[in-house]
């Protein structure tokens, strides 16, 4: 790019990086509500609760902060409930159901540890954006998902390293997960001028200490690194699978249907 | 139905901000001390209630039996000696 983007583009792009992350924390944030009554006790019912909220209230601010870069402007409602899949630019990791038959909770603590040791390390590197709210979401935001890390952690090592039985099911779930992994590194959303202004972390910068830790995580659950090709996955782009259609019409549809109503 | 055994339980303990010592707060199930202590965390500590938590094995805990509580307390209802209110403090310590 060697045009100066005007304010305007300025302001469009660093909307759409926003916008993007925002997503990924909704999405995981309706997701990972599921578990509520239905984990394996009622200690991590409350677990995930709490880390369901923790992704919930950092949507709030992106989607907030996407909202007030928007020509016209728009709330962080707007933007969660009135827009269809195509106008979401979340990862697929975060979108699909815990598995193809009952909740699986060892793919839900394969896709936590994934998406936590991500966002742990976007976090981290967007606490010094030289865009003062960004950096502010990201330093609040980089304790929480720590914590998420920690707790994925603490189970695929338990599953892992356990039984026979959980060994092979913690196995199974990571093999489904990491063909959505190769999607984190899409920069195709961040526009290079964010980079060059500092404002932005870029995806692919983040590749080499992703993979790195999460390595060393599934050694030391004596689980198999997966040898998968990665999926077609354009979620940055706006092209999802099924499954956010259905979870955008279970999260949207009372706003929807009652629009404007409050308690 | 695979065989659900029950994870152990344990008691949790918390010191708020303020607090000097830690204070039993409930208990709850875990498999293992390090999950015990982060459930803890997520059960006992969302709303800013502590600083610092211990997680202790519930069966480790030796408790006194309700059967002996006439034995065990009721002999120091009467011993009104034992409470250091007989001795006169003399005019001028200031810091007994």
């Amino acid at each position: 790019m060697s045009r100066q983007p005007t304010n305007d583009s300025a302001h469009d792009s660093a909307h759409r990086y926003a916008l993007a992350l925002g997503d990924d924390a909704l999405v995981m944030a309706q997701r990972m509500g599921e578990w509520i009554a239905s984990a394996p006790q009622i200690e991590e019912d409350i677990a995930l609760g709490n880390l369901a909220l923790d992704q919930l209230g950092q949507a709030r601010t992106l989607l907030s902060y996407a909202g007030s870069l928007s020509e016209p402007l728009r709330t962080e409602d707007d933007l969660a409930y009135l827009r269809d899949a195509a106008d979401f630019r979340n990862v697929l990791l975060v979108e699909r159901p815990w598995g193809p038959g009952r909740p699986d909770f060892g793919v839900a603590m394969a896709r936590l540890l994934v998406l936590s040791t991500y966002q742990w390390l976007l976090y981290d590197g967007l606490r010094s954006s030289t865009d003062a709210t960004l950096a502010a979401i990201a330093a609040k935001a980089v304790k929480e998902v720590d914590y998420h890390r920690d707790h994925a952690r603490l189970w695929v090592l338990r599953l892992g390293d356990g039984t026979e039985e959980s060994h092979l099911r913690m196995q199974a779930a990571v093999d489904a997960e990491w063909p959505y992994v190769e999607e984190l590194f899409d920069n195709s959303f961040v526009h290079p001028a964010l980079l060059d202004e500092g404002v932005a972390v870029d995806p692919t910068s983040l590749r080499a200490a992703l993979l790195d830790r999460l390595d060393s995580v599934l050694a030391e659950a004596t689980l198999e690194l997966p040898d998968v090709t990665p999926a077609e996955a354009g979620g940055r782009r706006g092209e999802h699978t099924d499954h956010l259609t259905e979870l955008l019409a279970d999260m949207q549809g009372l706003a929807r249907t009652h629009q404007g109503a409050t308690w | 139905m695979t065989d659900r055994r029950e994870w152990p339980l344990w008691e949790v303990f918390v010191r708020s901000r303020r607090g000097l010592n830690h204070v039993h707060a409930g208990s709850l199930h875990a498999p293992d001390a390090e999950m015990a202590l982060r459930n803890a965390r997520d059960v006992y500590t969302r709303r800013q209630e502590g600083v610092s938590l211990w997680v202790v094995p519930a069966a480790s805990i030796t408790a006194s039996s309700p059967d002996e509580k006439d034995s065990f307390f009721e002999p120091a209802g009467d011993k009104i000696y034992r409470h250091p209110t007989f001795y006169d403090v003399p005019d001028g310590v200031e810091h007994l």
